[in-house]
């Protein structure tokens, strides 16, 4: 192919004029013609997006502010007929119920116990998230044991009476334990003063646990049937953080691990909860859990759906702690292994901290999860936040055209606030740690 | 492998430093635990069952049910139909709104995702902010707000809100022309049936003309004509010559209710939107996620090869995106579908609601009811995944 073989040459004389600068480069009108009117479709969508704006906000600030009613004792406040005027959000009915919304029917003079279990969780958690806390070690020895015994001898009273019959089985018990864990060392070679210590601190450690749950420290005892609204929904989750963490790392172990039977008793577990909703999961916890445990021993009606969602949080947090562990470089498993580790080592020490920190977005998404699937135990008859709202807004002092909306909209708020906390949290981390792969 | 097995013959260590003798010690002590928690559950809820003089077995799903679904696909009657019957009724239900659900939330969550990476910011701006707020409140606030709030103040039947097109909205449900097939709708079906075999066929040919010449034909351009064009032009000849094969039944009002026509049920409508908006909002971060991952430099090299932006969107952005957008996307429906078990809470005949409400607490059946529910959800995702799974081996990239 052959070009330019007769061309006309042309050259200009003289100097083409300047153009005139772009008018508007920065300031508000450019940012709008750049952004909001860029091309007429542009133009079209922004106008229909202002309309749909207008439609929207106006009603919703009306609702929720400018007609909104906050003070007033009962219905006659938030009734357009006896006010005069249209009324909106009644929030005067959510500030007499608060306290109904927060503890249920917890009984009034031991509402502080209540109070503290709220401190102890927010200064667990708190220990736990914020990455560059002192002794985060500690942390989680506080959250997954100190935590979890205050909140059961705060919230019930403690005092569970076992018995002296009882001790004496647990000593018996435990000193078996010692001997068999003792002779295993001795058969195996092993230093048999180790094997003892560390079979004295099992033993120990569940006694105290348990000294304490006996212990009589003068609380008040409070059935589980008051337990109610806020305090439930956060006891819910709380459960299923404190026991999804831990049995998730031990299956998604066992899902990574080489025993084949071990492997395969993980993946169906894992597989089968997670295809199930959880609303038959909690159903099944209510209904056959009675029917699996000898006929003599009563669940308590609100440990029915926390085992089901302990339960379900698990195998959703064993995917989590899975994906940290596939994620995890071959050398680290062999560095760890080439220094004489043995496997518990190996994951405690090398592999479990390394994982967990890069999947702690995941963990905190999945908590998010768990903490918006709590409502459900509402449907099975426990008294969350939800069901406290749907016995508040039928109360007949409290009838008036505007209550639904404005439970509901307390509700949402709620956990609107919880679950953007804790998303934005996990954006952060997962900026931080990316902030360190970038370099 | 050889060092471990000689280290395991040496005299001097115990056999039990062998790696296998410790696996097959701890896989042991495992099956035993699982066995005796078994043995344990088995014989307790034996004893339980006796106790409650409850027998166990399949044989009540042949009994009577006796209470009656407001919902129903197939013909259900309370004095007529099993406990059997009620399963399926539940069960299609769970179909049928899942089903719906599924493509409503897949055209409203791509349109979301999509708007969210618009260049007009106020279009992004409010994509974000529906996002961020239903992904963060329960589904179950979500479907009570819209079952209690929105659809519970409408009017009662006599005050119908009158939509135009035959449509009434009031407190019994969304009232709208029922579609009445005559014999010749056949016909129809017929020229849809060959619409597609010839669209199928045009494309093929338009795809090899186009490998060979470098010739494009207007594709899409003549599917549609084909696939919509054909049917409805048989339906306008046949109205035409004889009777009309497609009539609609309108709901016309009568003194305390609505007669005639199809009536959706308020709790179908409010499951309906809630798992719709709920799951949209998550399809929209994960096709928001695909588009991203697809890096710039691919449309770029699509516009220096002289393609369109459109083609550039669909012919390079869109298929690498889907490789990204389709597994998550698959658990975002399956998610949809195990969701649509909370209608329990508003009262919508689903599976969970029928079966494992209404008959668990009629026939007290605990374990046979829970295993079946739970069995049908886990057969849904299972076949799910499977198929999932063979479509992500067809687009997966073919490594070099």
């Amino acid at each position: 192919m052959t070009t330019a073989v007769d061309m006309r040459h042309y050259v200009r004389s003289d100097k083409i004029e300047a153009s005139p600068p772009p008018t508007l480069s920065r300031g508000p009108l450019a940012w709008m013609r750049e952004n909001l009117f860029s091309s007429p479709l542009n133009a079209l969508l922004t106008l229909a997006v202002l309309y749909l704006l207008y439609v929207i906000i106006p009603p919703v600030v009306r609702f929720l502010f400018l007609d909104a009613v906050w003070t007033g004792t009962d219905r006659a406040a938030c009734r357009e007929d006896m006010v005069g005027h249209p009324v909106g959000a009644c929030w005067a009915f959510v500030v007499e119920k608060i306290n109904f919304f927060t503890y249920g029917s917890y009984p009034a003079p031991e509402r502080w116990r209540v109070n503290i279990f709220f401190l102890l969780l927010a200064i667990g958690v708190g220990w736990l998230l914020w990455l560059r806390a002192p002794r985060r070690d500690l942390g989680a020895v506080y959250f997954f044991w100190v935590f979890p015994i205050a909140s059961y001898i705060l919230l019930t009273g403690g005092n569970a009476d076992f018995g002296l019959g009882f001790w004496i089985k647990f000593a018996v018990v435990g000193l078996v334990l010692i001997g068999l864990l003792a002779g295993a060392a001795s058969l195996l070679g092993t230093s048999i003063r180790t094997a003892l210590i560390a079979a004295a601190a099992i033993v120990a450690a569940v006694g105290v646990t348990l000294a304490f749950i006996d212990w009589d420290f003068g609380l008040l005892p409070v059935p589980t049937s008051l337990w109610g609204g806020i305090l439930v929904t956060l006891l819910v989750a709380t459960v299923g953080i404190v026991f999804s963490l831990p049995f998730g790392i031990l299956l998604a172990l066992g899902r990574r691990s080489k025993l084949p039977i071990l492997r395969l008793a993980s993946v169906i577990f894992i597989e089968f909860v997670r295809g199930v909703p959880l609303i038959t999961v909690l159903i099944m916890a209510n209904t056959m859990l009675p029917l699996f445990l000898p006929p003599d021993t009563g669940v308590d009606r609100l440990v029915r759906p926390l085992v089901g969602t302990a339960i379900f949080a698990s195998a959703y947090m064993a995917e989590v702690v899975r994906g940290g562990l596939q994620a995890m470089p071959k050398g680290q498993y062999e560095g760890a292994m080439s220094l004489g580790l043995n496997y518990p080592q190996m994951m405690v020490f090398i592999i479990l901290p390394q994982a967990l920190r890069i999947v702690i977005p995941g963990i905190v998404n999945t908590f998010i999860g768990l903490f918006k699937d709590t409502s459900l135990v509402s449907v099975v008859g426990i008294f969350d936040l939800i069901r406290a709202i749907e016995s508040s807004r039928i109360d007949p002092n409290w009838a008036a055209p505007t209550i639904s909306y404005t439970g509901y909209a307390f509700a949402a708020l709620f956990y609107f606030i919880f679950c953007w906390g804790m998303s934005r949290y996990s954006i952060g981390v997962e900026r931080r740690l990316a902030a360190g792969q970038t370099r | 492998m050889n060092s471990v097995v000689s280290q395991a013959e040496s005299p001097k260590k115990s056999f039990l430093y062998d790696p296998r003798v410790r696996a097959a010690f701890y896989q042991i002590l495992l099956v035993v635990i699982v066995a005796y928690l078994f043995y344990k559950a088995g014989t307790n809820a034996y004893e339980n069952l006796q106790r409650a003089k409850i027998a166990s077995g399949f044989g009540f799903l042949e009994n009577t049910a006796g209470f009656d679904i407001s919902q129903s696909l197939i013909p259900f009657s309370a004095a007529g139909s099993s406990y059997g019957d009620a399963f399926i009724v539940g069960l299609l239900n769970t179909l049928v709104v899942s089903a719906i659900g599924i493509v409503f939330a897949t055209i409203l969550g791509f349109t979301v995702g999509i708007a969210r990476l618009s260049t007009n910011w106020m279009v992004a701006k409010v994509a974000m902010v529906y996002v961020e707020t239903l992904r963060n409140i329960p589904l179950l606030l979500q479907l009570l707000f819209w079952y209690i709030a929105v659809l519970g103040p409408l009017p009662q039947p006599r005050n119908s809100l009158e939509m135009g097109g035959g449509f009434f909205l009031n407190a019994r449900g969304l009232f709208m022309p029922r579609p009445i097939f005559a014999s010749d709708v056949s016909a129809i079906l017929v020229a849809l049936a060959i619409g597609l075999a010839v669209a199928f066929v045009f494309r093929r040919w338009a795809r090899k003309q186009q490998a060979a010449t470098g010739r494009q034909y207007r594709v899409g351009l003549v599917t549609a004509g084909l696939v919509l064009g054909l049917p409805i032009l048989t339906w306008i000849v046949l109205a035409l010559t004889a009777t009309n094969p497609i009539s609609f039944d309108l709901p016309r009002k009568g003194t305390f209710n609505l007669q005639g026509g199809m009536q959706i049920l308020p709790e179908f409508v409010a499951l309906l939107v809630g798992l719709t908006t709920y799951t949209a909002a998550f399809i929209a971060e994960v096709v928001r996620a695909g588009i991203l991952a697809v890096s710039k430099g691919q449309s770029e090299a699509a516009g220096s090869l002289g393609l369109k932006p459109g083609q550039t969107l669909r012919l390079v952005v869109v298929p690498q995106a889907m490789r990204v957008i389709v597994p998550p996307l698959t658990s975002q429906y399956l998610n949809l579908t195990k969701n649509s078990s909370l209608a329990v809470a508003i009262g919508y005949p689903d599976l969970v609601q029928v079966f494992m409400g209404t008959v668990l607490n009629q026939t007290g059946q605990a374990i046979e009811v829970v295993v079946i529910t739970m069995g049908v959800y886990l057969t849904i995702s299972l076949v799910t995944s499977f198929v999932m799974n063979i479509y992500n081996r067809r687009v997966a990239i073919v490594e070099r």
